[in-house]
């Protein structure tokens, strides 16, 4: 366990730093630098300005600084406002991470008890209707689904309001977030409920005269759950890029809303931030699952 | 009676059974117990499997009518997706935002004076174009992308994979440790990062080229696949080929001096293509997928082309006023990307060796 432990952060820490070597490198070489302006610059402030923020030194030398700053929670400062990164990422991330965990939540929730319903009456309607519109929802992009419920729910209907960057209403967002990952956890929770339930071990306690219920939270979805946390990993990532274009349709002042923004307004450091940010969350979320996961299924032996 | 005397003679307790109470089958009869199925290739049942699938066979004729339509139609169809409505060789600038199946002032006029015109079946967008065309140009342009992207991976996930599962050894240790590390890298974050920058470092270059038709968004869309998403197909093909290598026709065409590359060509790959094949048909709707997720970010492939994820991008300015703009290309996606898990789904069904019994 520790051996295995310890290989994975490994891999962890190398993907993080080969993240930050492509976006550093990648950001260097978009053509321009961060003071050229359409107005020619006094090169002797030119020069004081390339020496105060270290463009003067080779590229190597500046990615060691910009490291260092980075684990200092220093990302610079951005292009079209000035503002400290950091400050802006903190203050957004708060709003993102609400909507996230809001939408997580109810995924798999709502994915763990419909996907437990459409195993437990199989071949029957409850499955049918469930199999239906979860294959609908993988099918659907995002932001169609985002742009379709604003349209129906919010503009013709006028049931919600939307359309409030101070208080916004999260309801449609997380609607609109959830339903992917619901959808996909829905189906693995069927799958592995099947596989479950023609194990020896459910046919022994059902014929010990264990009560349905207890067999089916004790037996059943205790065992199925475990192939559900290897999605948690991808599920983090898809809603946080999810969360780009859904904040952008509701117009969320969130990160993902500043993304899109930084992407349109070429702010290369914001976008630089912002993507080493979401990138190591994702990272982080992938290797607590992975370990998780061997932690919870005994049958995984550690090599 | 004539049969019975040809049988022994029954004891009275006996629990033998009485041969007297059966009776010889006729010619005819023995002709119908005989079973009259034709042996059967791998291909043709997975194709008969498929063929009762009829959700498989539905996306299968939408999205071929679709291909079809996509390829013949705009031969044909009287307007442009980049150029505005003309009216008696005149820019018509009456005809913007049009509702689906309605006329412009100058066209009403131009209908009074006897000509026909061909009915907007889509309406018109904001800058005069008729929007049926655009949405059929996009969905060419999303499905260019998906099946391109798709061949990329493969071809690079094939080769990529082969040599490492058939070497084994430290070349697997080290291409394998090469894709856990781009594996762990958050694909659409890069995708996203990787299209910032290489549309602006590949935009001034690529000007004269032949390149240059295609956008530079739309090439580095394709270096991006070609760098990042390869390494699921590579896992795939190595896990096949570790699985089939050890199989005994392997031993005997190495024991023949057959050489590595013949050995994979013929006796590794063909055993492994059915899984391989489905796992590109999946690929299709996910590039898609990430296609329309970036132009809808503003990424995607350069204006004038659209491609249904811009359609809808820009549908969103006025999506109130003209919801039809948002829904057509986002019927078409939502179709496209159905039809291939679907069919993906069926195929795997119908193909995949650990699933058949």
């Amino acid at each position: 366990m520790l051996k295995y432990t310890v290989k994975r952060v490994l891999l962890a820490l190398v993907t993080i730093v080969i993240i930050s070597a492509i976006t550093f490198f990648a950001m260097n070489a978009i053509p321009g630098g961060p003071f050229d302006k359409e107005k020619a610059t006094d090169p002797a402030v030119q020069q004081v300005l390339e020496a105060r923020f270290n463009l003067d030194k080779p590229v190597w030398q500046q990615y060691v600084i910009y490291m260092q700053n980075l684990a200092h929670g220093d990302f610079g400062i951005s292009l079209k406002t000035g503002r400290e990164i950091s400050s802006i990422i903190t203050e957004k991330f708060a709003v993102s991470a609400r909507l996230g965990l809001m939408a997580a939540a109810f995924a798999v929730v709502l994915g763990l008890v419909l996907g437990s319903i459409a195993a437990l009456s199989r071949n029957h309607w409850p499955d049918r209707v469930i199999i239906f519109f979860t294959t609908l929802f993988v099918s659907v992009p995002s932001f169609v689904l985002a742009t379709i419920l604003l349209l129906v729910f919010a503009l013709t209907l006028k049931w919600v309001s939307v359309f409030s960057t101070t208080n916004p209403n999260y309801v449609l967002p997380v609607i609109s977030l959830m339903l992917y990952p619901m959808s996909y956890i829905t189906r693995l929770t069927k799958s592995s409920m099947l596989d479950v339930l023609g194990q020896d071990y459910i046919r022994t306690a059902r014929a010990k005269g264990v009560r349905d219920s207890l067999v089916i939270f004790k037996h059943a979805l205790r065992n199925a759950l475990i192939p559900v946390i290897t999605y948690v990993g991808p599920m983090v990532a898809y809603i946080l890029t999810g969360s780009m274009v859904v904040e952008t349709v509701f117009t969320i002042g969130g990160l993902g809303t500043e993304f899109v923004r930084s992407i349109n307004n070429q702010d290369y450091p914001l976008i630089m931030a912002t993507t080493i940010f979401l990138a190591v969350l994702m990272v982080i979320a992938t290797l607590m699952s992975d370990l998780v996961y061997k932690i919870v299924d005994p049958k995984i032996t550690f090599d | 009676m004539n049969t019975a005397d040809k049988f022994p003679k029954k004891n009275l307790l006996s629990l033998q059974i009485d041969l007297n109470k059966f009776e010889k089958a006729t010619e005819e009869e023995k002709a119908q117990h005989e079973t009259m199925r034709e042996s059967t290739t791998f291909f043709r049942d997975g194709m008969r499997k498929l063929k009762k699938n009829p959700l498989a066979m539905i996306s299968l004729f939408v999205l071929l009518a679709l291909v079809v339509t996509i390829v013949i139609v705009p031969m044909v169809y009287p307007y442009s997706y980049e150029q505005m409505i003309t009216v008696n060789g005149k820019r018509d600038k009456t005809a913007k935002n049009l509702a689906p199946l309605t006329y412009s002032k100058n066209e009403l006029a131009a209908i009074e004076e006897g000509q026909k015109i061909f009915p907007h079946l889509f309406g018109t967008d904001e800058l005069c174009r008729d929007y049926f065309i655009r949405v059929l140009y996009g969905a060419r342009v999303s499905l260019v992308i998906g099946l391109f992207a798709s061949l990329i991976v493969l071809v690079i996930g094939l080769l990529y994979g082969s040599i490492s599962g058939y070497f084994g050894g430290k070349v697997d240790i080290v291409m394998m440790r090469i894709v856990d590390i781009i594996y762990s890298l958050p694909d659409t974050l890069m995708v996203v990062l990787l299209s910032v920058v290489l549309n602006q470092v590949l935009g001034n270059r690529l000007q004269g080229t032949i390149f240059a038709r295609v956008g530079s968004n739309m090439i580095s869309l394709f270096i991006v696949f070609g760098v990042l998403y390869w390494v699921g197909m590579a896992r795939l093909v190595r896990g096949q080929i570790l699985s089939i290598k050890t199989n005994e026709y392997v031993l005997a065409a190495r024991a023949l001096g057959a050489k590595p590359g013949r050995i994979i060509r013929k006796h590794i790959l063909p055993n492994c293509m059915s899984v391989i094949f489905i796992s590109v048909a999946l690929q299709i709707p996910s590039a898609i997928f990430t296609e329309s997720f970036l132009s809808f970010i503003g990424l995607g492939v350069q204006a004038p082309m659209p491609s249904l994820g811009s359609l809808a991008n820009n549908a969103r300015g006025g999506l109130q006023s003209y919801p039809y703009k948002m829904v057509f290309p986002a019927i078409i996606i939502c179709v496209i990307v159905l039809g291939f898990n679907l069919l993906g789904d069926g195929l795997r069904d119908a193909f995949d060796p650990k699933l058949r019994r």
